[in-house]
């Protein structure tokens, strides 16, 4: 009998069953599930119908909600979706709620946070989940949103799922599930200065194509993905769904040790690993010493090219936020390209959550707590002409009108976003080209797209910035 | 689930995203207030690109601008439909739109399962490229039973449906929550 995958074994704990194998259909206890301002309502309404007005839910304690998607905007109907999270959170005393309270039903656009170490919202949820301490190793997470495989990173099974699935779960606490086959994907050597995760991601999804994991699990192995950040890792898992994964998922080293050990909300986990002999639905080989800075061409992310072969693109904007590249170490990232020049068009900075947004003010540019004379990473993006937005999910997936940093015309857009597919950041009319930070900051500064490679000397470090 | 489904064919390409069957910009509405619900039929396909709405021809529109309900109600899909975010609005737009089923070659793993779930549409899969064989218009009768679907239109031609397999009983119980409550983990 063959092994078990890391996937394979954290399901069949869930089932309580020594092995399971793929294509097994099985009921999963589930540990925690989150649900955002954008599906929270829908799960709710339907929680309500299903079990009853008075029911409860099954574990206030693993619900977390996350208002992240549709919050600085004037559209009324999104103010009274948090209300509608609100409501609920108070009917069922849940502990784990993160308001922007500076939203209110009162019309008009609601004031951001003056000061993000003093607010109780923090914006994206895949973000913000593991910095609340609600992600761990070998526990299962379901999510009303489709990047929520995310936490893979941290070695656990965490995958999005529907409002029907989310309010079966809230009332029961369990969830069936299809058992993956795994894809292993080997990345051998270091990453290289010019590279980050998004390039690789971008590489296989380019290579297997958007639908090449349907139903699968998708393994990042090898002494590359050791060498990565914890958040860079995050990126790769995050876009596992965009090759149409179940789940993503890395193994467990000391950087994710260090900072579940630090955040985690609840002291024990397990650690597992893929056997020797675990089997695989399919192996790929990196090898990061000759992979080149990836783009995703208009409008698919599979539509790969290096950042090199199309040079020749004139841009009208860039982005760099998102549960992608909105990240603190994509902001010294791009800051580290950016320091002392000008951006040649509009650019837009949006903190992935405000935790990355304090971190902005308070690290210099090599990720350490900046002396009182030194400039942050903040002020190097602001200094070189970014337009500095409040934390969220704001233009990524385009949203109401007033989205800051939409799309709203024919115009091309640099982005550190994961998705470009027709009208994904706005407008039917406007084309986005998906890359890394580095490669997005390059681009801003010459105004077509551009090989970082032109602008990086030595290594980026990252210091502390995403370490506890 | 009714045994026979006629209604117009109405013909999307590859990676049907869920950007394009509800943009992001519509999810205000909550698909929990019967008012607001309506809406999601009223824009169902809005973004799809005008060029790729309604094939071969294109330029379609899946729902009349300022209507709730489609004259189509078989929604013709190649390879991954319904990929990209897990917005359940997606099926549910659909079906409300007045649909109660896709034909495609095969899903994004969400949309299917959030089809299934919420009773929305019956997602069927086929081993043929329909995208290529059917005209959006074309007048078709699915056989549940038999697993065919027969093109009225084109001289009663007929392509096979592949079953529907685990998810045959929570499709037959119109969704998870009956389908939980028929087999006794749920109380009615």
């Amino acid at each position: 009998m063959p092994g078990m995958t890391i996937t394979e074994k954290i399901l069949a704990k869930h089932a309580k069953r020594d092995s399971v194998v793929p294509g097994e259909n099985i009921w999963v206890d589930v540990d925690v599930l989150m649900t955002h301002d954008v599906c929270g309502p829908g799960t709710i309404g339907i929680f309500h119908k299903e079990f009853g007005r008075n029911a409860k839910v099954w574990d206030r304690n693993k619900v977390v909600i996350i208002p992240d998607h549709y919050i600085f905007t004037a559209d009324e109907k999104c103010h009274r979706n948090i209300q509608i999270l609100r409501d609920f959170v108070k009917e069922q005393d849940l502990p784990f709620y993160y308001d922007p309270e500076f939203v209110s039903m009162n019309p008009g656009k609601p004031n951001p946070y003056l000061d993000p170490t003093k607010t109780k919202y923090k914006g994206v949820c895949h973000k913000a989940l593991p910095e609340e301490g609600h992600i761990r190793p070998g526990e299962i997470m379901l999510g009303t949103d489709s990047h929520t495989c995310t936490a893979g990173a941290f070695g656990m099974f965490a995958t999005g799922v529907g409002n029907s699935d989310a309010a079966f779960t809230l009332g029961t606490g369990k969830t069936w599930l299809k058992v993956p086959p795994t894809m292993k994907f080997t990345f051998h050597g270091q990453i290289p200065p010019y590279l980050t995760a998004k390039d690789l991601i971008l590489a296989v999804i380019g290579d297997i194509s958007v639908s090449g994991a349907t139903y699968k699990s998708m393994y990042f192995a090898g002494e590359g993905i050791g060498s990565l950040t914890l958040e860079d890792r995050m990126t790769l898992t995050n876009m596992a769904i965009e090759a149409g994964g179940k789940n993503g998922v890395c193994d467990v080293d000391e950087k994710t040790l260090n900072y579940v050990r630090a955040r985690s909300r609840i002291k024990t986990w397990e650690v597992y690993t893929d056997d020797k002999n675990a089997a695989y639905d399919y192996e790929g080989d990196y090898d990061l010493s000759i992979m080149e800075p990836m783009v995703a061409k208009p409008h698919s992310p599979d539509n790969k090219d290096t950042a090199h072969n199309v040079r020749d693109v004139k841009l009208d904007q860039a982005y760099i936020g998102s549960c992608t590249g909105g990240k603190i170490t994509d902001m010294i990232m791009a800051a580290n390209i950016l320091k002392g020049q000008q951006v040649k068009i509009p650019t837009y900075v949006v903190p992935g959550s405000t935790e990355v947004h304090a971190d902005m003010k308070r690290f210099n540019l090599r990720g350490v707590l900046k002396g009182p004379n030194e400039k942050s990473v903040e002020d190097i993006l602001s200094d070189a002409g970014c337009s500095m937005g409040a934390s969220g999910c704001s233009a990524c997936l385009g949203g109401p009108a007033d989205t800051f940093g939409r799309l709203n015309r024919s115009e091309v857009c640099i982005s550190t976003t994961n998705r470009n597919f027709p009208g994904r950041m706005g407008s039917m009319s406007a084309a986005v080209f998906l890359a890394s930070p580095l490669t997005v900051a390059a681009s801003a500064l010459t105004g077509h797209i551009t090989d970082p490679r032109e602008f990086i000397t030595s290594p980026i470090e990252t210091g502390m910035a995403g370490v506890k | 689930m009714t045994k026979v489904i006629k209604g117009k064919a109405f013909v999307l390409g590859d990676n049907i995203d869920t950007d394009q069957i509800i943009p992001a910009k519509y999810l205000a509405y909550n698909p929990s207030d019967a008012t607001e619900r309506k809406f999601f039929g009223m824009y169902a396909m809005d973004g799809v690109p005008a060029g790729q709405s309604g094939l071969p021809f294109g330029d379609v529109r899946f729902v009349r601008p300022n209507e709730f309900k489609s004259d189509f109600s078989i929604v013709i899909g190649g390879k991954n439909f319904g990929c990209g975010s897990s917005r359940e609005h997606a099926p549910l737009a659909i079906a409300e739109a007045g649909a109660s089923c896709v034909v495609a070659e095969f899903y994004a793993r969400i949309f299917f399962r959030n089809s299934v779930n919420g009773g929305y549409v019956v997602p069927f899969e086929t081993g043929e490229r329909l995208v290529e064989l059917i005209k959006t218009g074309d007048e078709l009768e699915i056989d549940v039973g038999k697993g065919e679907m027969k093109n009225v239109t084109q001289g009663g031609r007929v392509h096979k449906l592949k079953p529907l397999g685990d998810v045959a009983p929570i499709i037959d119980a119109g969704g998870v929550f009956e389908y939980a409550k028929e087999s006794g983990m749920m109380a009615r």
